[in-house]
């Protein structure tokens, strides 16, 4: 008996069981939908965040004034110096391996045009914000400020404030108030969303120095240090953290890499993924089960078949390959259209959130289906085997 | 042919013993057209069964065609089923789902005959039956009698040496039955033997030889 011959065979015994069949078959199909969907949730959420952190730049340190840790009483000297423009130029020219450096200082403030207002965050930087944060212009130019320069009055819109406040015309060229100060608009960002909880389109940019000035600020609020590549965070990091301190003769800042948090939240979400697989994995043996189950009845209810099949001559082998290709065709026929169904149900999915890039990962796919074919041949060896057994005559009398 | 020595079959049921054949020796040569009678609970199903190497004798000493079939593995019974005997059923067992085609063809289907053959073989069976035309159709497509028709092409599509047929007509109504008796007598004949096992006298008159069974022993016999 060639295989094709069997799988014929097991083929047209499973149509005529429709009913059963396509339960079973929809039991296998429901338990890969649910692995393949659950998997491809968990890892749409991992690679979610991660790129969400990765649009902050990636290869980055942030220098932020003052120490995180917990301490007593403040001993004498304990005083947090300030973060100023001058260690931000110290560090672009003292420490090797610096792609470039980006103070901004921080403040909040009303941006008026005509009659209209809004507050928002005033972001001071420099020109090298726009590559370090990978921030893209739509119209006009960013701030060409450098740390060397003074201030002067230039102001870059966020979309959304541009949006709100000249709507529809075009803010190149105009003059903005904000608080006392006057500031030619020179650029409109691109919109670039919310990220982290933080809307990168409310907002505006002016030169760092100017910010300081306006709002009478000696600290800076962070320094962006860019880095070649990921190897080079942690000896510029020592290297950043050594002159700092020199300058400030206090170990009074804090240097953190975005990729420490970033790889934290990988590996979080890494588990979440591990656990949803997990809960998938339960519901595929569900499914196994359900073929287990299906199998025995085919067999009890198919005894006088069995009995038949060995009266004509059918040696155990070929009954015992006759249910196995039967158990094989379901689980595998369930497996394919519970990856389809999977995939279709994830394709919904992103259709309403087309920001959450889920898709089901290969090595899930491999697994459900395995572990579906795995599952259907193991539990229908035991029901055949019993089968087989069976002796002719009982088998016969069908009961 | 076929030489039983002194064969018994038992069963435990519960915690008694049922005796179903008790010590029957018989032979049957090559050729013969030989029925078994006797009432319900009689044994002759189960000696039916023991000589199609379906059952297994629980002493005694069972020779078909010179082979000692207690000695034989169940592979090997079953290769003995499949090349050497046929069997025509009361109920048919024809499979449901299979046409009648196909349902001929399941013999060498289990015997490694290629597709093509098996058609051409599954073709010229049901034609000796007289049923080349419902080839495609299905048993619940059939009549009672076709059902049998089909079933004696099956038991015969291997050229088995060795026709079993338990109570062929039982299902049968008078002109069926006389149509499949007919067929059944016409495909014995040269070394084809012939075991009928029926509780119809009118079906075993047919016969060279009627054993009677009662109480799992052989009676007497008549020729």
């Amino acid at each position: 008996m060639k295989v094709g011959e069997l799988l014929a065979f097991a083929l047209g015994a499973l149509r005529g069981h429709r009913l059963r069949t396509s339960l079973s078959v929809a039991g296998v199909a429901v338990g890969i939908a649910a692995v393949v969907a659950l998997t491809a949730l968990g890892d749409g959420a991992r690679t979610y965040v991660v790129r969400e952190f990765s649009s902050l730049g990636s290869n980055l340190l942030i220098v932020i004034p003052g120490k995180v840790e917990t301490t007593g009483a403040i001993p004498f000297g304990g005083v947090t110096h300030d973060l100023t423009v001058a260690d931000a130029r110290s560090i672009a020219m003292r420490v090797p391996g610096v792609v470039r450096v980006a103070p901004i200082a921080v403040a909040t403030d009303a941006v008026h045009w005509a009659d209209r207002s809004r507050s928002v965050p005033i972001l001071g930087v420099t020109a090298a914000y726009q590559a370090a944060r990978q921030v893209t212009v739509a119209s006009g130019r960013f701030l060409e400020t450098t740390m060397a320069q003074g201030g002067g009055q230039e102001l870059v819109l966020g979309a959304k404030v541009a949006h709100e406040l000249f709507r529809g015309s075009s803010p190149l060229g105009r003059i903005v108030r904000v608080g006392a100060w006057r500031y030619r608009v020179v650029g409109v960002m691109a919109p670039k969303g919310r990220s982290l909880g933080f809307d990168f389109d409310d907002l505006v940019f002016i030169p760092v120095k100017t910010a300081m000035r306006m709002f009478n600020r000696t600290s800076l609020f962070r320094i962006l240090v860019e880095v070649p590549s990921a190897d080079e965070l942690a000896p510029v990091k020592r290297r950043v953290t050594r002159l700092l301190n020199e300058r400030h003769r206090a170990d009074d800042v804090t240097v953190i890499t975005q990729d420490a948090v970033l790889s934290a939240f990988s590996s979080i979400l890494g588990v979440l993924t591990l656990a949803l697989a997990g809960l998938a994995s339960v519901s595929l043996s569900v499914a196994g089960v359900g073929i287990m189950n299906v199998m025995l009845v085919a067999v009890s209810e198919r005894r006088r078949e069995i009995g038949i099949l060995k009266a004509l001559g059918a040696t155990n082998r070929q009954v015992l390959g006759a249910f196995l290709a039967e158990a094989v065709v379901l689980s595998t026929t369930g497996g394919l259209l519970g990856l389809a169904a999977g995939a279709a149900g994830v394709r919904v999915f992103v259709a309403f959130y087309p920001s959450f890039p889920a898709s089901p990962p290969a090595w899930s796919i491999a697994a459900a289906m395995g572990v579906a074919v795995a599952v259907g041949v193991g539990f229908g060896v035991w029901p055949a085997r019993r089968a087989t057994r069976l002796d002719p005559v009982t088998a016969l009398r069908g009961r | 042919m076929i030489e039983l020595e002194n064969v018994c079959r038992s069963y435990t049921v519960g915690d008694s013993e049922v005796h179903a054949v008790e010590h029957v020796s018989l032979h049957i040569g090559a050729g013969e057209h030989v029925a078994i009678m006797g009432p319900s609970g009689s044994g002759k199903s189960t000696l039916l069964h023991i000589l199609g190497c379906l059952d297994r004798p629980t002493s005694g000493r069972y020779l078909f065609r010179g082979r000692d079939v207690g000695t034989l593995s169940d592979d090997e019974r079953s290769h003995l089923r499949q090349q050497e005997i046929g069997f025509v059923f009361q109920f048919f067992y024809l499979l449901g789902r299979l046409t009648a085609g196909a349902n001929v063809e399941l013999p060498m289907l289990f015997a490694g005959v290629g597709g093509n053959e098996r058609k051409r073989r599954a073709e010229e069976a049901l034609e000796a039956v007289g049923l080349a035309d419902r080839i495609h159709h299905r048993p619940d497509q059939l009549s009672g009698g076709q059902r049998q028709r089909v079933a004696i092409a099956r038991a015969l599509v291997m050229r088995p040496s060795l026709l079993l047929a338990d109570e062929p007509t039982g299902n049968l109504d008078r002109s069926s039955a006389e149509e499949v008796m007919g067929l059944l007598e016409k495909l014995r004949g040269g070394d084809r033997t012939l075991i009928v096992v029926t509780h119809d006298p009118e079906v075993a008159q047919r016969a060279q030889r009627i054993i009677r069974m009662s109480d799992g022993r052989i009676g007497e016999e008549t020729a």
